[in-house]
């Protein structure tokens, strides 16, 4: 009784600011300062940006900060190497710190290529607002013969969360030099490492061999050095260490899981998933890992070293394969497997409704939609024009297709 | 700790059976909830746990033990919980400079093909310590999260199903404790399993238990409302009972999971 009476006292004037400030959210700033990171809103955990806003979305809200994710290759290592400098392109963005590892390209050349920010975000969500807009009018004039549909949202076949994280990047262009320059980038690039770790591990008999034991050094060192793993305490700001690590597993780095199906070294890859997953855990970083899984070719294999990741994801492009030219396939560049969700502090993982999905690479941008096929036409529909099917796909998804009759000239 | 599971299995942290030798394993989906599920029943039941997580990080089982209402660092200052963080012991080992860190419950990884000695030696020293020392303490329990990952690590499938038998002959037969492992099996059926790690270690461990929680993705496939089915089997005892198998589906929740009979989700009722 006593507050609302103090309350009713004051002069509103005053009140105003107050309520302002009262719902403030409480939060850790410590944590929070990082710039480029947010808290989950499922388990509290400090997520960033994979780069890619639907993907993002399809694995729970991002990355969290100490964890691994897996990225099955495609068969030409090009949809999935695009990931990889989408990963790496936020991190510049955000001033997030880099690692690099590859035994293929050198890191500098994979830093060159990287996606081009779209700095000023208005190009990518205003093409859904005026697809809404396009369809808005058209649902107010129309006739209420589907009143029951009227108040079902609207079926968005893009992914993405209500409000926005990471960035948009356009991979027609590369970042420009002076945005890379700024970034603080570590490499490691296989051949300038490999003769001098020979001599002193070959006596040892270690589970790894030292491809792999040399690179969780280097990283093991930049982490301590730089001051990511929280043991040294630290004068200036917190920061994030993203981790890339291209093609892990395949021949360049020694390893023989994808020539024989019984490999010499087959615990080589997942006892160094094992080292890193531990290195992660303890320490400000995240990292994205590339594998190239449909060379392995023991399939159990393949399970134990999703097992020691936390997010899994495999691409399947339909490059090369008869679902290239495949009519169901025609809106899409290939498929998009979520194999394995994070528990992260808590029982259950974010689930999705939906397991389908498929990716497409528009003109600018990589993203990732629902799988839906293209509605049923019958012959005397099937002769319009593509660009007119596109669009009774868009819209036609949400089952009945009532929406898109407007645009058409004969509606009978 | 789940109500629903606790009056299936017919027990409760009040009476419940020693001596048990109790194994879960997954296919296609992941039943690190049940091992959550046993930690906080038998620290609830006041048994001096030995919890082995070799997957995970302390504050993981921690933050998800706080929402069960156990608090595992208490159980941890209080020594009712021996935690052995194979992560953070494991990356010293690993790191070439710093061989000489890390327990001798890690070795190993320094040499996968001497077996698990150190980790049973740790096991054997949390244990026995534990009944000599005169604490208040109930019967010792041993948790194992993944046993199947030391595989990974190189680990022969002979040397995990040898620490399974010490482990069991030490804590199940000879303290009258519980003992529980989670095994993930990954292989798939059509494909010949003769060589395959998990596989083989998964039938060694059923032959060893006295009791099997096999959690399975739904054969249908995914779906967001039933997140997979567990089957329980009891194996027969000297009574002459039969050995007796039950199956159920279930779904987890924020703070527990709920188990029904085939087709009884919510859901679809």
């Amino acid at each position: 009784m006593a507050a609302p009476k103090m309350s009713m006292g004051k002069p509103t004037a005053d009140r105003l600011p107050c309520n302002t400030t009262s719902f403030q959210k409480k939060s850790r700033s410590k944590l929070v300062s990082i710039p480029g990171t947010r808290p989950s809103i499922q388990n509290g955990q400090l997520i960033v940006s994979t780069g890619v806003t639907s993907l993002d979305y399809v694995i729970g809200g991002g990355l969290a900060v100490g964890t691994l994710l897996l990225i099955e290759e495609d068969r030409y290592d090009s949809y999935s190497r695009m990931l990889l400098k989408y990963f790496l392109a936020e991190g510049v963005v955000c001033g997030h710190e880099l690692y690099v590892a590859s035994a293929l390209d050198h890191p500098n050349d994979i830093l060159q290529e990287l996606p081009a920010p779209i700095l000023d975000d208005i190009a990518s969500p205003k093409t859904v607002e005026d697809q809404a807009k396009s369809c808005d009018p058209e649902s107010q004039d129309a006739m209420k013969i589907a009143w029951r549909y009227q108040h079902l949202p609207k079926v968005q076949t893009a992914l993405a969360s209500s409000s926005r994280f990471g960035h948009y990047y356009d991979v027609s262009k590369t970042m420009d030099t002076e945005i890379c320059q700024a970034a603080r980038c570590h490499g490691f690039y296989l051949p300038e490492h490999s003769t001098a770790v020979t001599s002193p591990t070959a006596t040892r008999q270690s589970p790894m061999p030292e491809t792999y034991s040399s690179l969780l050094n280097n990283l093991q060192e930049v982490i301590h050095r730089e001051g990511f793993d929280g043991s040294v305490p630290q004068t200036k700001s917190r920061n994030i260490l993203r981790i890339g690590l291209h093609s892990l597993g395949s021949a360049l780095w020694g390893d023989d899981l994808c020539c024989r199906e019984n490999p010499s070294h087959g615990h080589a890859l997942t006892t160094f998933l094992y080292g890193l997953r531990a290195m992660l855990r303890s320490s400000l970083s995240v990292a994205v890992v590339t594998v190239p899984s449909h060379l392995i070719q023991n399939r159990a294999l393949m399970g134990n070293i999703t097992r020691l990741c936390d997010t899994a994801i495999a691409l399947e492009s339909f490059r090369g394969s008869e679902r290239e030219t495949n009519p169901l396939y025609k809106d899409y560049h290939g498929l998009l497997d979520v194999r394995q969700l994070p528990y992260l502090n808590c029982l259950v993982c974010d689930l999705p409704d939906n397991k389908d999905l498929a990716f497409k690479l528009k003109r600018k941008q990589f993203t990732i939609e629902r799988l839906h096929l293209p509605p049923d036409l019958s012959e005397t529909v099937s002769r319009v024009s593509r660009g007119e099917l596109t669009g009774t796909a868009m819209v036609g998804s949400s089952g009945c297709g009532s929406g898109s009759t407007g645009n058409r000239h004969l509606d009978f | 700790m789940f109500a629903e599971l606790n009056s299936i299995l017919n027990t409760s942290p009040d009476s419940f059976k020693p001596g048990e030798f109790i194994l879960v394993s997954d296919k296609h989906t992941d039943a690190s909830f049940l091992i959550h599920h046993f930690l906080s029943f038998y620290l609830r039941a006041g048994c001096k746990v030995c919890f082995l997580g070799l997957v995970q990080s302390f504050s993981h089982y921690s933050a998800i033990s706080q929402r069960l209402g156990v608090s595992l660092t208490q159980a941890r200052e209080k020594g009712q919980l021996v935690f052995l963080e194979g992560l953070k012991e494991s990356l010293g080992v690993l790191l070439q400079g710093e061989a000489s860190k890390g327990t001798r419950a890690v070795d190993f990884l320094r040499d996968p093909s001497s077996g698990l000695r150190g980790l049973y030696d740790f096991v054997r020293d949390n244990v026995r310590g534990a009944v000599g020392g005169g604490e208040e303490w109930g019967p010792p329990v041993l948790l194992v999260d993944d046993l199947s990952v030391v595989l990974s690590l190189g680990v022969s499938v002979g040397a995990a199903l040898d620490f399974s038998h010490y482990c069991r002959a030490t804590v199940c037969s000879e303290l009258q404790g519980s003992m529980v492992m989670l095994v993930r099996c990954e292989a798939e059926e059509e494909e010949e399993s003769d060589d395959e790690g998990s596989e083989r270690l998964l039938r060694g461990l059923i032959h060893q238990c006295s009791l099997t929680l096999q959690v399975q993705g739904l054969p249908t496939g995914y779906c967001r409302d039933i997140h997979g089915q567990v089957e329980v089997c009891w194996r027969g005892q000297c009574d002459r009972q039969q050995t007796q198998k039950k199956l159920f589906q279930y779904k987890v929740h924020d703070k527990g999971a709920s188990f029904f009979a085939r087709g009884m989700s919510s859901a679809v009722l």
